[in-house]
């Protein structure tokens, strides 16, 4: 069982989607695990032939327990991942990047299918080639892409349940942030007034579901300042900073109903402006249906919480551990402001940095928060 | 297709984006946003939704015209029109 966040201790096998005797490659989804945040895919980072599945569906396990083994070429060894202590991190060691499924659109072009299905089902993750056509002229509709969508979603736990679990987690995560991290503040006023007017001349030349939201902007000049003030990306483990040359975005997501995750966008520094924005909306859509990886809540770099739609101004945020640092923007808002000597109206927003103090120093944190400014105002070289 | 066709789409598009949401009690002059607590993300994902549902490709320019059910309906039903006249 693997540990998804410094907060889990255990977890219930809800469903193999593997049997044995098959054979299964790096970055495959061969179970789903019942956790306080949700139903996640977990995914298997060893190739092989599963041998034996140990847990039973429906059984909860603590972290670190052995779910099933695997033969390699070298024999049967467990499959689990490195055993974490109840509120340890899991290990944030690199891992090969998961082999990408082929779009679903590939195997569909055999079958008739209204365009809008045909993106809804690549968007949901549903297989084309299994769909059933329920129209008269044996096309597949939007409909059936749907029903198809929650025929498969993983059957779940009372909701009440799960927010109660949730609530725990966060409690038990955020207390150990606040006793163990020396957190400093940090607080920057930004005009966005040029990336603004840059995205809705941008969203004007894009079809309706290509349009980008000025939050994918943020999340990528959040990622360049980091490669400036590298010391903000990483884990603090073993009494030392641990920095990472990846950046995986964990990004804050409220939940309807409540709670709250902080899922990664896995490789951030390899996206552009369009990918950062698809990343994001899939995992904004995964974490309200209750599908995400277990590789995007394990292993987090750093986190961005935006919480200006609400209406606040500014978020100081508690670091997530074994984080060093969380960024996080308020509202966008009309500001009287003064650019070239002059009193003008701009769209402003306020950028906050919690950073840890054993990793970083406040000189470094405000350069950051300089970089990100700096890099706001030329929105088209992001 | 008439207002009460378009009505019909978008509580259902609307229904996509906020499952548990009762739009029995909603109020037609008052903006979406407050009612039913949805975001830019949400506020998107609608527009698309309502791209699929109507044929209707909204303008970010014109995201104002929707922010209240009213202000959604004539917007929509007017649009619609003139997509299909």
């Amino acid at each position: 069982m693997p540990a998804l966040g410094a907060d889990m201790e255990a977890g219930k096998l809800v469903e193999w989607l593997v049997k044995p005797g098959q054979r299964v490659k790096r970055g495959e989804v061969v179970a789903v695990v019942e956790t306080q945040k949700g139903a996640v895919e977990v995914e298997i980072w060893e190739e092989g032939t599963v041998d034996a599945l140990i847990v039973e569906p429906g059984t909860s396990v603590p972290v670190g327990t052995v779910l099933a083994t695997l033969r390699g070429e070298a024999g049967a060894v467990p499959v689990t991942p490195p055993a974490a202590s109840a509120v340890a991190p899991a290990p944030v060691a690199p891992r090969p990047e998961a082999a990408k499924p082929a779009p679903a659109a590939i195997a569909s072009e055999r079958y008739k299918i209204s365009p809008a299905a045909r993106r809804k089902a690549q968007e949901l993750g549903v297989d084309v080639a299994k769909l059933v056509p329920s129209g008269p002229e044996g096309v597949v509709s939007l409909t059936d892409v749907e029903r198809a969508a929650g025929a498969h979603a993983p059957s779940a736990p009372p909701a009440a349940d799960r927010m109660e679990a949730m609530r725990r987690a966060i409690a038990a995560a955020m207390t150990k942030s606040k006793r163990e991290i020396p957190h400093y503040y940090l607080a920057n006023s930004i005009d966005v007034t040029p990336a603004v007017a840059w995205l809705a001349r941008e969203n004007t030349t894009r079809s309706v579901q290509d349009r980008v939201l000025l939050a994918a902007v943020l999340l990528r000049a959040v990622t360049l300042a980091l490669g400036e003030v590298p010391e903000l990306n990483g884990v603090w483990l073993d009494d030392r900073l641990q920095m990472s040359r990846e950046v995986h975005l964990g990004v804050g997501i409220a939940l309807r109903g409540g709670g709250l995750v902080a899922p990664a966008i896995r490789n951030a520094q390899d996206k552009t402006i369009p990918e950062m924005m698809a990343a994001m909306s899939d995992l904004v859509r995964r974490a309200r249906a209750g599908s995400l990886r277990s590789s995007e809540l394990s292993d987090a770099t750093v986190t961005v919480t935006n919480l200006g739609e609400q209406g606040t101004d500014a978020v100081y945020g508690v670091i997530y551990p074994p984080q060093v640092a969380l960024v996080g923007f308020g509202r966008l808002a009309a500001r009287p402001w003064v650019v070239d000597g002059t009193v003008q109206v701009r769209d402003v927003l306020q950028a906050t940095l919690s950073a840890d103090h054993r990793a970083s120093v406040g000189h470094r944190g405000a350069i950051f928060l300089a970089a990100l400014d700096r890099l706001l105002q030329q929105p088209e070289k992001l | 297709m008439t207002p009460e066709q378009v009505r019909q789409a978008f509580l259902e598009a609307l229904g996509q984006i906020v499952p548990e949401g009762d739009f029995g009690q909603l109020k037609p002059d008052r903006p979406l946003r407050d009612q039913l607590d949805i975001d830019s993300y949400d506020f998107l994902q609608l527009v698309i939704a309502l791209h699929e549902r109507l044929g209707v490709e909204v303008p970010e320019a014109d995201y104002q015209r929707l922010a209240t059910l009213q202000g959604a309906l004539d917007y929509l039903t007017a649009a619609v029109r003139s997509a299909h006249p």
